[in-house]
């Protein structure tokens, strides 16, 4: 099971945890403004790897932090 | 040979060739019904397949095969009540034995707001084409006796929205199926080739690179599930899409019939019977994306707790196999089909943990699409530019279970 560390509780199951998302990056190859709005409004690099992403400390301090997280096998690096 | 076997086609390999018409990348579901529409209803047969692993090893052969076209918005109930007609032909029209069982869907509400959602479910319906009533207590007992009403005293059964036309098909049989027919009639299909790259000329793709070598191709679709966003990168397309986890399991084989299919939001879990007798339990998936296929106790244990609340004879049986799929999930949980704005390179995606359903209608809409160069009528609105143009698809009824 997915463990993730609150800077202010410390580990917590990820249960307690809403998951926020990727930070959003637009590729320097889109220059269109509208078309970097859609990219960061709806696209994801959903990367296979080490993503950086914000999670909810729900049932916790109810703050958001970063995460660096390991999509392959679901581990937690930061 | 038995029935198992006599039932299905043989599989006639081709040797690859350096250049195709038509390449798609992917042999699940929708890229073999894909081709085989493609051979079947416009004659082209110019067509590879080039699956990585073997044909069907993806979420086609991972699904928990529930078809059903009760969905949220008209678009997707008209697209998926279609595949629903398809699938109820489909052994007809391949010669091979599917296992096809229509056998009727109860999505079941516990509070009052889980009755509107299930009573508008049951109304926009029926209005597009796909036969639902809202059913009582006493009618879902009937429909379904092992349910426990009062949900174990926590999740009393208010009632149910009933999808009539709901059913179960074998998911590998499907895969064969589509791909003997294709195979037949002269498409090639390549197991164990991996696609690496994309050719380009200019900015227009015109084959693939594999770990075989390049093979050079008129129109190049892509059809990979949960890989899909490195594939369109080599064409430099974003997608909205994310890879998330999905988990099934099966019990060892109940003695009594369980004839329909149990669907519940608020336990966010379905079960249905296997032709086997085995009890086939499906859960909701990991909210955080992952491409990991490690399965988890978690994932079973959560999933076991709530359900055996409705379903308590499930508490006898044992777990036999648990397995994961990665998913395609699009932010607007509806598929995405159709051109990507760089020439010669088309997508199916999105298909999320939703996508077994659609293989028939995606197929066939997909192949008049690369036979004719223009978007059918029945997946204009899934196209990938409407994201760009505010258009989402956004539909639950997708989310809430398969
Ligand atoms: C546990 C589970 C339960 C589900 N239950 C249901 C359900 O009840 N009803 C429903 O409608 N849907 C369900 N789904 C969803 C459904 O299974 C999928 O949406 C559907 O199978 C997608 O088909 P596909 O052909 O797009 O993808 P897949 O079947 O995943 O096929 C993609 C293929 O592409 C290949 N591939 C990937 N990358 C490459 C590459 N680089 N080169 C070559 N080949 C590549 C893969 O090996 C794979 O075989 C479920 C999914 C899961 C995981
Ligand atoms: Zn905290």
């Amino acid at each position: 099971m997915l463990w993730l560390t609150c800077p202010n509780c410390g580990s917590r199951p990820v249960e307690e945890f809403g998951f926020g998302g990727e930070l959003p990056t637009v590729p320097d190859r889109i220059t269109d403004p509208h078309q970097r709005d859609v990219d960061y409004v709806w696209m994801f690099d959903n990367l296979e790897g080490l993503s950086t992403e914000r999670w909810f400390h729900q049932a916790g301090c109810r703050r958001w932090h970063t995460v660096q997280r390991n999509t392959i096998d679901d581990t937690v690096a930061t | 040979m038995n029935e198992f076997v006599e039932t299905l086609l043989e599989m006639q390999w081709h040797e690859p060739k350096s250049s195709y018409d038509v390449v798609i990348i992917g042999g699940g579901g929708h890229g073999l019904a894909t081709a085989y529409y493609l051979a079947t209803r416009h004659g082209i047969t110019n067509v590879a397949v080039i699956e990585a692993n073997y044909i069907g090893s993806g979420n086609s052969g991972r699904n928990t095969t529930i078809i059903r076209a009760n969905y949220g918005i008209p678009e997707s109930v008209r697209f998926y009540q279609h595949s629903l007609e398809l699938y109820a032909g489909l052994e007809d029209e391949t010669g091979c034995w599917i296992m096809h069982a229509t056998k009727g869907l109860l999505w079941m509400a516990h509070t009052e707001t889980g009755m509107r959602a299930e009573r508008a479910r049951a109304l926009i319906n029926t209005a597009c084409g796909a036969e639902t009533h809202v059913v009582g207590p006493q009618e879902i007992k009937q429909i379904c006796p092992q349910i426990d009403l009062t949900g174990n005293g926590r999740y009393p059964v208010l009632g149910a929205s009933y999808h009539v036309g709901a059913a179960t098909a074998r998911h590998d049989r499907v895969v064969w199926a589509y791909a003997q027919g294709a195979m037949q009639r002269g498409v090639t299909v390549l197991q164990h080739t991996k696609v690496t790259g994309l050719l380009r000329d200019g900015e227009r793709v015109v084959g693939v690179q594999t770990d075989r070598g390049p093979i050079s191709a008129g129109i190049v679709m892509s059809a990979v599930g949960g890989n899909v966003t490195k594939i369109a990168e080599h064409a430099e397309v974003r997608l909205p899409v994310r890879t998330h986890a999905l988990q099934a399991f099966v019990t060892n084989a109940y003695g009594l019939d369980f004839p329909g299919i149990i669907s519940d939001s608020e336990l966010s879990c379905y079960v249905s019977q296997t032709p086997r007798g085995q009890m086939l339990i499906g859960a909701e998936f990991e909210p955080q994306p992952s491409y990991s296929m490690q399965s988890t106790f978690n994932s079973l244990a959560s999933c076991a707790k709530k359900i055996t609340n409705c379903l308590p004879f499930l508490r006898d049986l044992r777990v036999l196999r648990q397995w994961t799929g990665i998913c395609d999930v699009s932010a607007d949980f509806s598929p995405i089909m159709g051109f990507t704005g760089v020439d010669g390179f088309v997508i199916s995606t999105g298909w999320g943990t939703w996508g077994f359903k659609g293989i028939p209608a995606g197929g066939e809409q997909m192949a008049e699409l690369i036979a004719t160069g223009k978007t059918p009528d029945l997946i204009a609105p899934f196209a990938l530019d409407r994201f760009a143009n505010d258009h989402s698809m956004a539909d639950l009824g997708s989310a809430g279970t398969r």
